[in-house]
């Protein structure tokens, strides 16, 4: 009897398992299904989009009519920019893909650049066609190889996940069509220098900002120490410990680390090498209370920057996050701000001590340029604004517009409706160089 | 007529008692937030200056009313709140603290304009408020251009990929994030960059959903507000954990912590 119902309970328990363990496998499979179906949506969609990108370029090489010209370029734009995220979701970032991107981020910013420009007045120059030419060559090849992919890939049932599995584990798959393919993607477009977008062309990457403007020599980790010292105003028992850095960094630098044993609490900043200037300091430890305004710490922050011989420089915003002040500062030369060459600081509103410096702006930026003299008149530029704005302050401004370059403008704080906006009309040209919503503060969800 | 009116209004608003004490006595500026800035905004929507939500943070909008008040009220016009300002707003606006942040507690939408009982000023919420708010504050500070969901995202992904990393170790991965999304080698959003299949292991293995403390939104903010420790970095790695060995052949910039940061 006992041995009866033993077994039935057993073959229930058994029966039980199989079904349970089916179910777990179908959802498993459901799982699988859907990711794999992600990652072929988006493969097939890089595939078309880059078919495409080839033919709107190979018209607008045909294209003679300016009006009709602007409108091709843009959509150039648009199909780019669409298959440069759509690359952005497949599981490549373990291959090194970066060129293709590059390429892609490349047309976008050189379609763009020449779409919004007045044709008509600057009609496309030799160079420019030839870029065209050259891209519409590349596009033809990246089309090409990735057809073929799709094609293998759809032929034999390749599974992204597969792939991505190979990737995760990094066994060299002998024959990954797939990986295959994208390597001869990269490889093709490697080949395809920055340069050959003509000389005017300023690549989509912000320009690396290098220290090379720095003056004076190269310091030993010892003075670096020193600069520490000096900088944050220690007392002589801590903990200091200098790193130089790696081989990869584009100008080299001295990381330290300050340990203040009665305090536990940590200091680390960085040093240039050349000149000993510091880039930044992070003090990491709570602010429990506010005791001290944020106008007080912004006469702090300045007379800190006075004591360590940062000339000029002015309030620009501030920002109160819980019990810590955000400063930015920026030069002010005779009456022009300077926006390239800010810094930053972090002050503690409980007892007004600087816990965050960043001088990488500033020291990223020439230390001498000429100053240009401004054709237009301030009256002259503020006609230029939307006369819906009304405009609240006007100052004149050096900022980087979009090509990266500094330019003088007029700066003009306006509001239209409830929004604030600051307007920078170029003071030679009278172009708007930047027109930026201010944020208001974030209501609180909840 | 006017008299029952003022009769009535005092007997209204008898509950509500506008509070003699104001202001601490520091100066406020553009950025601040707290107590003083509800204040402020009060008394500004009282005489008509301000129109916006009393929230506390002195945004773009509260600047705006202080200098149309130092304005018209023969001030210097600097958009601070000094002492003088302090005491021309004291002398002529009423201030209903209690109600104030009764509304601001339950979370309803008011005004508190002067010359408008306060009864009809309110609007109560419509969800529930059974959740009572840890501050005032109705709104806060952002990094221009991002969100605090956008912020919490990126605490999400800090804390699930480094957090056992000492805090400038945190900070440097958000700013590897912010640098992807600079970058033309990446995805052009922070939340295209933090799932891009592959890119994190913390999210191809969950953790990111984990709940973030403290320390993660902290290093977020920084890394929003322009600290880059990392020295521009696009990757970084675990030495000990790393099986791709295509990550070792990037320039390396520094170690922090576990990781390697490189270019």
């Amino acid at each position: 009897m006992l041995r009866i119902l033993l077994i039935a309970v057993l073959s229930i328990g058994v029966a039980g398992t199989a079904y349970w363990g089916y179910r777990e496998h179908q959802q498993k499979n459901a799982v699988l299904i859907h990711a794999e179906n992600n990652y072929q949506r988006a493969f097939h969609d890089l595939t078309y989009q880059i078919d495409l990108l080839h033919d709107q370029i190979g018209t607008t090489l045909a294209m003679n009519s300016r009006q009709s010209l602007s409108p091709a370029l843009a959509e150039v734009w648009r199909l780019s920019s669409e298959a440069h995220a759509t690359v952005g979701q497949l599981p490549l970032s373990l291959l090194p893909f970066n060129k293709t991107e590059e390429f892609l981020a490349n047309i976008g910013t050189f379609s763009y650049r020449t779409a919004i420009r007045d044709l008509e007045k600057e009609p496309l120059n030799k160079e420019e066609y030839a870029t065209l030419q050259q891209l519409y060559k590349k596009a033809a090849d990246i089309q090409q190889e990735l057809r073929n992919v799709q094609h293998l890939v759809l032929q034999n049932n390749l599974r992204w996940m597969d792939v991505e599995l190979a990737l995760a584990t990094n066994q060299k798959p002998n024959d990954n069509t797939i990986i295959d393919g994208f390597k001869t993607v990269e490889k093709n477009v490697q080949s395809y220098k920055e340069t050959d977008f003509g000389p005017t062309f300023t690549s989509a990457e912000k320009g690396q900002k290098g220290f090379a403007h720095l003056e004076g020599k190269n310091i030993t980790e010892k003075e670096a120490k020193q600069i520490a010292k000096t900088f944050l105003g220690l007392k002589g028992n801590e903990r200091i410990s200098v790193v130089h850095s790696g081989k990869g960094a584009s100008d080299g630098f001295y990381s330290v680390t300050v340990q203040n044993p009665k305090t536990k609490s940590e200091t680390y900043m960085d040093i240039t090498k050349k000149g000993g200037y510091p880039i930044w300091v992070i003090e990491n430890r709570p602010v429990k209370k506010q005791n001290i305004s944020l106008n007080e710490a912004t006469m702090r922050g300045l007379d800190f920057l006075k004591k360590h011989k940062f000339k000029n420089l002015e309030l620009y915003e501030s920002t109160q996050y819980d019990n810590i002040g955000v400063l930015t500062f920026v030069t002010n030369e005779n009456g022009i701000r300077i926006y390239p060459e800010a810094i930053k600081m972090k002050i503690a509103l409980d007892d007004g001590t600087i816990i965050g410096f960043s001088a990488r702006d500033y020291l990223s930026s020439p230390t001498k340029r000429q100053v240009v003299k401004p054709t237009l008149s301030a009256a002259e530029a503020r006609a230029k604004i939307n006369p819906s704005v009304q405009i609240m302050e006007e100052r004149k401004a050096i900022i980087l517009n979009n090509l990266n370059k500094e330019v003088l403008c007029y700066e003009f704080l306006g509001t239209l409706g409830d929004d604030t906006y600051r307007i920078f009309i170029n003071a030679e040209n009278g172009i708007e160089e930047k027109v930026e919503k201010l944020q208001n503060p974030e209501p609180v969800y909840g | 007529m006017r008299k029952v009116l003022i009769c009535f209004l005092l007997l209204f608003t008898f509950s509500h008692a506008p509070n003699a004490q104001a202001f601490s006595n520091q100066i406020i500026q553009r950025g601040a937030s707290g107590d003083d800035v509800i204040e402020l905004q009060s008394r500004l929507q009282y005489l008509g200056f301000y129109k916006g939500k009393i929230d506390g943070v002195f945004g773009w909008s509260t600047y705006w009313a202080v200098r149309n008040f130092q304005y018209k009220f023969g001030l210097p016009i600097d958009g601070l709140v000094g002492q003088t300002t302090k005491q021309k707003l004291v002398r002529n606006s009423k201030y209903y603290k209690s109600f104030v942040y009764e509304q601001l507690r339950k979370g309803n939408s008011f005004t508190h304009y002067g010359g408008v009982p306060l009864s009809q000023q309110v609007k109560a919420r419509k969800t529930n408020t059974t959740q009572a708010k840890k501050t005032a504050n109705t709104s806060a500070n952002v990094p221009n251009g991002f969100s605090q969901n956008d912020i919490r995202l990126m605490a999400n992904a800090v804390h699930g990929e480094a957090r056992g990393e000492p805090y400038i170790g945190q900070v440097a991965v958000a700013a590897v994030i912010l640098n992807r999304v600079e970058s033309p080698s990446f995805p052009n959003t922070v939340a295209g960059v933090i799932f891009e299949p592959g890119a994190f292991t913390a999210v191809s293995d969950g953790q990111i959903w984990l709940t973030p403390n403290e320390t993660a939104r902290k290093a977020v903010l920084d890394a929003l507000n322009g600290w880059d420790p990392s020295g521009g970095a696009l990757y970084y790695f675990n030495p000990s954990t790393a099986t791709n060995g295509w990550i070792w052949s990037r320039p390396q910039i520094k170690r922090i912590g576990k990781h390697i940061f490189c270019k």
